[in-house]
């Protein structure tokens, strides 16, 4: 059995749809009849393409915001929708900062709980099952709402992969959104992008990141050096992000990014659970570290006992001369 | 400027958790403590207040067993007061159902502002705070990097995934602060002395008027289904550097011929 209808939150940044988005929208096919978006920009015409390549036949569209941030415009509309009878069964959302902001707000609109942290998702009647992984992701705990009505479930990135299925652009249909009052307030009065070069972290075929047995802030520049000799994206364990070594959107894991690269090369970095919760997925994992009882070395692939110092000056010269 | 700060008061996150087999809830027996991601909200609530040049901070948490160790802590960082609410009934609460208990002491108290984490460190479902402000029909602005206080406006850096928005909210609102928003102090000798006898109002569920079905395990209205180890992955070659240990890894990538 499937579920008859699913609403994925889809968003986009200069007409190019999420990654994120996609992979909701790829698992959604197998979960019910019919997927359709819910999308806030004012472009939804140059999306519906890439939704519909995706799996969805239609996008519903608030249209323009004026500037307010998405969370309670969006919510308001599925909301109205739901109770005009024309919902969905269940909504995805993608854990990213707006998409938690709807699901908060749309679960005390419809009074139904949200299940978060999902990385998979699987049928049971007419419900949907999500698996949480906690404690760093050595325990795996599925759950479902019992609750009648619309199921909300906030979905990890990189938990699926994104995978058109050939279907034709998604028809545009627009969403009302009611008058959101004093909730709705909130506005964005001006978006600064810091420049990065490079490959972006979480896309990145090869992940280089660095921790604390770099032993200082200066020598983060043998991580960058390394990345850039084999095209990676630099990241960084969350010590060396709170003690200003490199900004936050270098850091992976539980509260940091996900990557699931081909390769990911760590330098000095123990392997908490809470940072391998974001790179165990990785297709091969390498490892210095020069404590042969670091942690990181149970999910490395190849794990060199050493010190980094020694290691990565070498191991950049080598690559140098190639 | 009065400013509610929402603390979370958890078990040691350097002690690994673990589940109660028979009721699938975190343990919750040692001592709990602060929740570091809530220190930021507590520290910035302080310096707004002694910006503005009056009001008061106060703290709410929803703890079981009446602890209060986590709101002494904030307490003797320089807050006026605390809500604890505390009853059995809660146990399986869901974050729903949370943000209905904190709703239900702020509503009474009608800050100007209440701070908030972005997410818990033991639960992150990262759902409470957005959750609060719709229950207090008011507006929120999640990701905080910074706040400033202009008049009847906050006025905020919402992190973004390439760097950050500038977002105007009017007050009364919900803001939820990322970690690093602020340096929080230390607490002195003498705050940790004053936060003893500190007031701190304990309630219970009955206390707040709410319905026993929004709350515990009934409310949460979720079943856990599995609890299962992970797969774990399998380690691989591990070698000691013998001074070429980079070649290893230069072999080992063009084995995967990624170079
Ligand atoms: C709620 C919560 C959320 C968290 N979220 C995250 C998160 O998202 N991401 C994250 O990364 N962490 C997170 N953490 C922190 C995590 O628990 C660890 O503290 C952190 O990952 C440690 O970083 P590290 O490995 O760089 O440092 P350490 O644990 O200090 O490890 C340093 C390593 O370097 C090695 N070393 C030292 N010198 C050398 C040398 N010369 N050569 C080679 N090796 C050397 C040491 O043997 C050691 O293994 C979180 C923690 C909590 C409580
Ligand atoms: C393994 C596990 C998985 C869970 N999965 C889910 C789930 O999928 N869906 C669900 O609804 N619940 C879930 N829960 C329950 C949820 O964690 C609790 O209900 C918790 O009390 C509130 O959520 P949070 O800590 O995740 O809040 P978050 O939204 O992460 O917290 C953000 C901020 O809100 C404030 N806050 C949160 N709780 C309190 C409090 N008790 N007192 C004062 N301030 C507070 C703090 O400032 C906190 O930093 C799960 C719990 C566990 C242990």
């Amino acid at each position: 059995m499937t579920l008859s209808k699913i609403w994925v939150y889809a968003q986009a940044d200069e007409g190019k749809v999420s990654t994120l988005t996609l992979e909701l929208l790829t698992k959604a096919r197998d979960l019910a009849d019919t997927v359709e978006a819910v999308y806030a920009g004012t472009d939804a015409d140059a999306v519906a393409a890439q939704l519909g390549e995706h799996g969805a036949t239609t996008v519903h569209t608030t249209g323009d915001l004026g500037g307010a941030l998405e969370g309670v415009p969006v919510a308001s509309a599925i909301a109205a929708a739901v109770e005009a009878g024309n919902g969905p069964d269940a909504v995805l959302l993608g854990t990213s900062y707006d998409g938690r902001d709807v699901a908060g707000r749309l679960s005390v609109k419809l009074d139904v709980p949200v299940i978060t942290n999902v990385v998979d998702l699987e049928l049971d009647g007419d419900r949907l099952v999500g698996t949480e992984p906690i404690f760093g992701g050595t325990t795996n705990v599925k759950t479902k709402s019992t609750q009648d009505g619309v199921q909300i479930f906030l979905v990890r990135p990189k938990s699926f992969a994104a995978e058109p299925n050939g279907g034709g652009a998604a028809t545009v249909a627009e969403l009302s959104v009611p008058d959101t009052g004093a909730t709705g307030a909130a506005r964005v009065t001006n978006r600064y992008v810091e420049e990065a070069s490079g490959p972006k972290l979480d896309e990145a075929a090869i992940v280089v990141a660095g921790g604390r047995g770099l032993g200082e802030s200066e020598k983060y520049e043998m991580i960058e050096a390394l990345a850039k000799l084999v095209k990676a994206a630099p990241g960084a364990s969350r010590a060396i992000v709170d003690a200003g070594w490199v900004p936050y959107s270098y850091q992976i894991g539980q509260t940091g990014k996900v990557v699931k690269p081909t390769v990911y090369i760590a330098a000095g970095i123990s392997g908490a659970t809470q940072h391998m919760v974001g790179m165990k997925g990785s297709k091969n994992i390498i490892a210095i570290n020069k404590d042969p009882e670091a942690p990181i070395f149970g999910i490395a692939d190849l794990g060199i006992v050493g010190d980094v110092h020694k290691v990565l000056p070498k191991l950049i010269e080598a690559l140098e001369s190639r | 400027m009065n400013v509610v700060v929402c603390v979370k008061q958890i078990p040691d996150p350097a002690d690994p958790g673990s589940l109660d087999p028979s009721t699938k809830t975190l343990k919750r027996d040692g001592k709990l403590i602060l929740d570091e991601s809530d220190s930021y909200g507590v520290e910035m609530a302080l310096q707004l207040v002694t910006n503005a040049g009056g009001g008061e901070v106060t703290l709410v948490s929803m703890a079981p067993n009446s602890e209060t160790s986590g709101l002494r802590t904030a307490l003797a960082m320089g807050a006026a007061s605390a809500t604890l609410v505390s009853d059995p009934a809660l146990q399986g609460t869901d974050a729903l159902g949370t943000a209905k208990v904190l709703a239900a002491v702020i509503k009474d108290a009608n800050p100007d502002l209440v701070l908030a984490a972005t997410e818990s460190s033991d639960g992150y479902t990262g759902t409470v705070p957005e959750q609060l402000a719709e229950l207090l029909g008011r507006p929120s602005v999640t990701f905080a990097k910074t706040i400033e206080i202009d008049g009847e406006t906050v006025k905020v850096q919402r992190q973004t995934d390439g760097g950050y928005d500038d977002v105007e909210c009017p007050l009364p609102a919900v803001v939820s602060v990322t970690a690093g928003v602020v340096e929080p102090r230390y607490p002195s000798f003498k705050g940790i002395m004053a936060a003893k006898s500190k007031p701190v109002e304990e309630k219970t569920v009955a206390d707040l008027g709410l319905d026993a079905s929004a709350i515990g395990w009934d409310g949460a209205r979720q079943d856990i289904v599995d609890i299962a180890a992970a797969p774990e992955r399998e380690a691989g070659e591990i070698i000691e550097d013998d001074g070429e240990g980079h070649a290893k890894i230069v072999e080992y990538l063009d084995s995967l011929k990624v170079l």
